[in-house]
This record gives structure tokens, sequence and C-alpha cells, in this order.
């Protein structure tokens, strides 16, 4: 992105009069706003106290849940994608090939149906579970949801560590070598945060498609914030109920996007002249 | 009912429900290809509109993209199911106050998912169009081709090579997503298995052979990519 | 876009001719769930069977139209009734004051009791918001059982499932303490072998009317009385001619229609 950045070229100067190009434009930016009205005005007729009444705490909740489920989900993702992208880094065949076939199975199938072997799936499973003692935990949706989240987001995760370390000049590991640093020294001192600004990006977008995806634990009887929406529609077969959720879900996703964009410019102010 | 071995129920026929899961993977697939040429449409154009001069253009563009990458795939599905009917009933009311209007799952899934890729798949031309030097639109233009014929001719098959790796992504993502459709009730994949889950019980048997079927295919298509790849490379070696 | 917007257009007119064409043809459309043992349900085949089946396919015999069946995920049935994809719900639907905002009623068609049902060693002792307090309840979303469950038991936690097959099977591997649901679908589920887990605790009493209505009716789109008539006509010709009774029979063994209103 930054690549892009660089080669930024004089604006062309700007048409006069009203070329075809212009009128498509305003024709769909008219179009849009006509949209954007439409739904205010919707919502500004169908205002209904009692609806907003009843169902906004509940909304709210399942925001703190939905906030909850995502930040959990990705710091575990986290810490799990470091032994996978060693893995996938490894020489040993063996270690590199388990590493493969878990990041292929965790980005080659839906979320959906990761989500439903967890809870459906594991839920046929309760005697041996017991028996081990994991049950208790497996026992609640939240962390089913948890659970399944944890091991996409990692697969994905591991992939942004690997890229982004593998993104490191190989020189940058042979001078720290030199200078006598070992290993784990070179990775924490040297690598991993020249690594880190080139992972930001990557990390944000995973951040951002966590968020959305996390609409799905509505489906196995979590009340986040989609699953509270859809109890409302349930019950009150009023549209409103996912336009509500749909706003939220797009403020909440440009405020991580411009965050996400603000830190990128300040941890990146020295490499700008 | 006996319990059935794990074999009954995974044959062909009335007893088993290979039959039905082999029918929900044909579902999704067609899905999947139904989306691709609509989706590939709208983001080609969305990206020629993020690049336009005109400011305006670029802010239509650019509402895209913003509303259908940041609404949750599920969000804007259950919008487009349960709204689209009540606003096109609205409209066509006016005309003919007897006609229905049958908005099925498919067609839903269809739209909402060429929405999404064609949200995602802008991005992707759009850094392409980028990578292709101006002097390739003037070199067009100096023997004569129309601007349109400059696109066609000389633009469109390096923006495409260009973005071939990342429209794969978008592609495998499109195969994904089309899972969530089955949640409004079209019968692919995910919701035939889930049927069979409930009526047998055997809920990590027929979610295992769902995830199974989804990674087939995630392994079909890089094949399928592969092979395209390569035959565009060859082409590209025989000029 | 224009390209995109034409071909929507061109897709959207010939969905428009579809249902136009098909309104002429005469044959009901009738939506069902198809996860409701033994009233309807999926089998591995495709097909739909149960008593709401049976009846409806009866009273189109009765009225002398073909008809078609359509499954559709219960929360989504109104809103699909609505939007055309079928013209009737015969999905033991009770008849409910919300819902009559929503759509038009037929008569009742049966009426059977909502019920509790627990894992045979629980130790809850009866079925009232202070035997379940602190408990979790499992319940079908958007049925009267579920209104019941969220009204009355506020003290525990009502966890809302999208058919009632997950939530059986959720009681069965003991991650509820308690599912409420129909008499006869927990009854039907506690006969076979994945139900040898649990047992029936009792019936919420009183059962108010308001809540559950006043039994099952088939449902149609607001304003569609000649449907509605026609459909009333059928069920009191089936009662009458034995029909109901042979259906009734071939599923239970006690009358399901409930006390003659």
């Amino acid at each position: 992105m930054s690549a892009t950045a660089a080669m930024v070229e004089r604006p062309p100067p700007r048409a006069r009069g009203w070329p075809r190009r212009r009128i498509i434009g305003y024709a769909l930016v008219c179009l849009w706003v006509a949209f954007g009205l439409g739904i205010v005005s919707y919502l500004f007729l169908a205002w209904n106290a009692a609806f907003f009444a009843k169902y906004a705490p509940a909304y709210l909740q399942g925001l703190g849940v939905t906030l909850s489920l995502v930040a959990i989900s990705m710091v575990l993702g986290a810490v799990l994608s470091m032994p996978v992208a060693y893995g996938r880094m490894s020489r040993n065949r063996i270690l590199s090939g388990l590493a493969y076939c878990y990041v292929y199975f965790f980005r080659g199938t839906p979320l959906l149906v990761q989500t439903f072997l967890v809870y459906y799936g594991l839920g046929s499973f309760r005697p041996q579970l017991q028996m081990v003692g994991l049950w208790d935990f497996f026992k609640d949706a939240f962390n089913c949801g948890v659970f399944a989240f944890a091991l996409n987001t990692a697969a994905y995760q591991a992939e942004i560590l690997r890229g982004a370390i593998e993104s490191v000049p190989k020189g940058q590991w042979e001078g720290a070598a030199s200078l006598g640093l070992h290993k784990l020294q070179t990775l924490r001192k040297i690598i991993l945060p020249q690594a880190l600004i080139v992972a930001l990006r990557p990390y944000g977008n995973e951040l951002i498609l966590m968020v959305k995806a996390s609409a799905i634990v509505a489906i196995i009887t979590v009340y986040d914030l989609m699953g509270n929406a859809k109890l409302a529609f349930a019950n009150s077969f009023d549209i409103q109920a996912y336009i509500w959720v749909a706003l939220v879900y797009l403020v909440m996703v440009e405020l991580l996007r411009h965050a996400i964009e603000w830190i990128e410019r300040r941890i990146t102010i020295h490499l700008k002249r | 009912m006996p319990a059935q071995s794990i074999w009954t129920l995974l044959s062909w026929g009335p007893d088993g429900w290979l039959d039905d899961i082999a029918y929900g993977v044909i579902v999704t697939v067609l899905l999947a290809l139904a989306t691709l040429p609509i989706g590939l449409t709208i983001g080609f154009f969305v990206a020629l509109g993020k690049q336009s001069e005109e400011p305006s253009l670029r802010l239509a563009a650019n509402i895209y993209t913003t509303v259908f990458r940041g609404l949750p795939e599920l969000v804007t599905l259950f919008l487009f199911f349960f709204g689209m009917p009540i606003l096109l009933q609205h409209l066509i009311r006016y005309f003919r106050p007897e006609a229905t209007i049958d908005v099925n799952s498919f067609f839903a899934g269809m739209i909402v998912l060429a929405l999404i890729f064609s949200s995602y798949a802008s991005e992707v031309f759009l850094s392409a169009f980028r990578a292709i030097p101006k002097g390739q639109y003037e070199g067009g233009y100096s023997i004569g081709l129309s601007k349109w014929q400059t696109m066609r001719k000389v633009i469109l098959p390096q923006l495409l090579r260009i973005a071939f790796p990342g429209l794969e992504n978008c592609w495998l993502s499109l195969l994904k997503d089309t899972s969530l459709v089955s949640v409004v009730g079209l019968a692919e994949t995910l919701r035939n298995a889930g049927v069979a889950a409930r009526v047998t019980k055997h809920s990590f048997l027929f979610y295992s052979l769902a995830a199974l079927v989804f990674l087939g295919l995630a392994v079909v298509s890089s094949f399928a990519t592969g092979a395209i790849l390569r035959s565009l490379g060859k082409r590209e070696a025989q000029r | 876009m224009r390209i995109a917007l034409r071909i929507a257009l061109a897709a959207s007119a010939a969905l428009l001719t579809l249902g136009v064409a098909q309104a002429q043809e005469k044959t009901l459309r009738i939506g069902t769930e198809g996860a409701y043992p033994p009233f309807n349900n999926l089998t591995s085949d495709g097909q739909l069977v149960g008593f709401d089946i049976d009846i409806a396919k009866a009273l189109c015999d009765e009225m002398k139209v073909k008809c078609t069946f359509v499954a559709q995920d219960w929360d989504g049935i109104i809103p699909a009734l609505q939007a055309g994809k079928f013209d009737a719900i015969v999905a033991s639907m009770s008849i409910t004051p919300e819902r009559k905002e929503k759509v038009d009623f037929t008569h009742k068609y049966y009426n059977t009791p909502s019920a509790l049902a627990v894992p045979k060693d629980s130790t809850l002792k009866g079925v009232t918001k202070e035997d379940l307090a602190g408990k979790t309840v499992g319940v079908a979303t958007t049925t009267t059982h579920f209104n019941y469950a969220t009204k009355t038991f506020t003290d525990s936690t009502v966890k809302g499932y999208p058919s009632s097959p997950e939530e059986q099977a959720d009681l069965a591997n003991g991650r509820l303490d308690a599912i409420e649901d129909d008499i006869v679908v927990l009854q039907q589920w506690l006969d076979s072998p994945d139900g040898a887990c649990c047992k029936i605790l009792g019936q919420p009493s009183p059962q108010p009317v308001e809540i559950f209505g006043p039994g099952a009716g088939i449902a149609v789109r607001k304003g569609e009385t000649d449907l509605v008539n026609k459909l009333n006509a059928a069920i009191d010709a089936i009662r009458a001619n034995g029909k109901y009774k042979e259906i009734n029979d071939k599923y239970f063994k006690f009358d399901v229609f409930g006390a003659e209103s």
C-alpha cells in the first residue's frame, strides 16, 4: 500500500462541463444519498419507542458479548499462531507438514462449518469429553464460539506472522549473528519490530474480519449483537431490527479501520522522508 | 428407529444421506459459479469508478466498498432476504396489486454474495490498474484505438493476469461464503448436512463431511486455477 | 454497474412473471418447517412427512386443489409467507395475537399443551418460575413456548434454538437443565433411542390463552379471507367425514384436536 503512495502523480486538470462520467457519478451519488435518506426516513417513520426501549439494552449487552468474543479469540489466536508459524517455517518435514495441514484446513473450510463442528459435533461426544474433564468448557456456547474462532484466526494469523518475518531480509539475521546475538534475541530485538510494522495492516484486516464473522455465533445460541437482532426480528417481524444492527456493525468496522490507519501512520513516521 | 450404521447413513438412496449432500454440493458450486461473473463485472466497474478522475464517481464507488466490506455477510444476507421482498412488494403493488414476488434463497444469496465478492474484487482490480503503466494507455491511443478498445484489447488482458492471484483468493472466500446462505434455507451442502445431522443426531459425522466437501472444493479450485495460470503463462511465452 | 442493474432487472422480471404464472395455475403452495416431528419432518430422501403434511394433503383433496410443499426455517416462515414464497403455512403454528397482526388464521386444527422435559436424573421438582430459578432452559425461538418461557422464567437463562431437534440434543448432552416444547413433540422424542436420557417434568399451569392461543391454525397472508373460508370449510369437512380421525390415529393414541370450540 505504501508503495502506491510513493508513485502519486500530479492530478490531471479537472474536466469542465458535464462529461458522461460526471453525469453517471452524480447519478450514483444521488442514488446512495436517496438510499441513505430512505433508510433514515424509514427509521424515523417506523420509530417505535416501545421497540427501542425493549431492545436497545439487549443490543448494548450483545455488543459487549461480541466485543469480548472477538477480543478473547484474537488474543488466544495470536498465542496459538506462534507455534503454528514456527512450524510453517521449520525445516523439519513433519512439523511443517502438520502446520501446513492445520492452516489449510482452517482456511479452506467455512468458519460456519467449523463453529457447527465444535458446537453440535463435539456436543455428541459428551461422555468422552467428560472423561477428560473438558465438558464443562464445551458446555457453554460462548466458549465453543471462542474455541472455534481462536483456532480459525490462529491459522490466518500464523500466515500473517510468517509472511511478516520472511519479509525481513536475511541480512538482518546474519548481521545480528555476527554481533553475537543468539537466535531468540535476534528474533525479539531485531526481526519482530521490523516484521510487526509489515504485519500491522494484515492484523488489522484480520481483526475487522473477526468482528464481522462473529455474527455467526448467533446461530449457536449466543446472544451477541446479531443474536439479539435475530431475536428482535423474530418477535417483531420488523426489518428495523436488522437495519439497526447493520448500522452498529458498520460504525464499528469504520472506527476500527480508521484507528488502524492512524496507528500505521504513527509507527511508520520514521520510514517517511 | 433402529440404530443405523455409519455406512447406511452415508449410502446413496432413500436410507442414506449421501445423495442429499451431493445435491447440496451441486447447489453450492452452481451458486458460486453463478455469482462469479456478476461479481467480477460489478467489481471491475467499481474499480474503474475508484480510479476515475471524477470525484463523484470515486465517492460513489468508495461508499459501495465501505458498505459491503463493513457489513457482516450474515447481516447483509438477512437484510436482503427479509427486506428486499418487502421493498419490492411495496413497489409492485402499485402496478399489480395481486402479484406476489418470489425472491428465492438462491437468488437472494446470489445477489448478496455478488455484492460482497465485488467489493473485495474491486480492491484487487484497483491495485492491478495501478500496476499497469500509463504508457500502455498512451500506446493504445497512439495507434488509433478508442478508449473502449484500448481498455478491452490492451489493458484488460494484462489486468486479468495481474489480478489473477488476488481474484483467486476472492473466489476461495466466495466458495466459503456460500455456506452462509444455508442460514436462510438454501439447500446447499451445509444445509443438507445440517438436516442430516438433525434427523440422525450424528452431528459430528455430517458436519465433518461438510468440512471435507469444502476442503475438496478448495483443492479442486487450486488445481483449476493452477491450470489456468499455466495456460496464461504459456500464451505469454508464445508471443 | 449498468450491466449488473440490467441483469438484476431481467432476473427480477423473470421471477415476477414466475410468481404471477404460479398464481394463475391454481396450485396452493404450502410452507412448513420440517424439523418438528411428529407434526412435520424431513426424511433422508428429502420428503416432508408428518401430521401437518397429511392434514394439509387431506385439506387440499377436500378443496380439490393441487398442493405443493415448501420447507422453510421456522424463524423466517412468516416473512416468507408475506413475501409470497408460499400461500399458506401448515406448520403447527399457534394462533396468537402477535401473529394475527401479521397474518390471518383459520380455526385451530389441533391443540396440545406445552410441557417441560428434563434429564432423568434431574433434581428439578416443578415447572414454576421458582423451581427453575438459576437454571438454563432451551426453547425453539419464535414459538409460543419461547414467549411463555421468556415471560415466566425471568430468573433463568432462556436459550433460543432454531428448531426443536437442536434443543433436544443440547438437553441430552447436558448443556441445558430443561427444555420447553409441545408435549407431543417431546413425547415422540422421549420414545426414541435419543430421548432415553430424559423425561417429562410437567406442564406449566395455567397455560394462558393470550400466550399459547387456542391451538394451531393455518396462516395465510392478511386479507385473503376467501382462502381462510375455504380452508375452514375443509377443516370442518375432514373432521366430519372421519378423514381427520384416520390421520390422527396414524400418529397419536389420543385426539389432538382438543376441546370443540
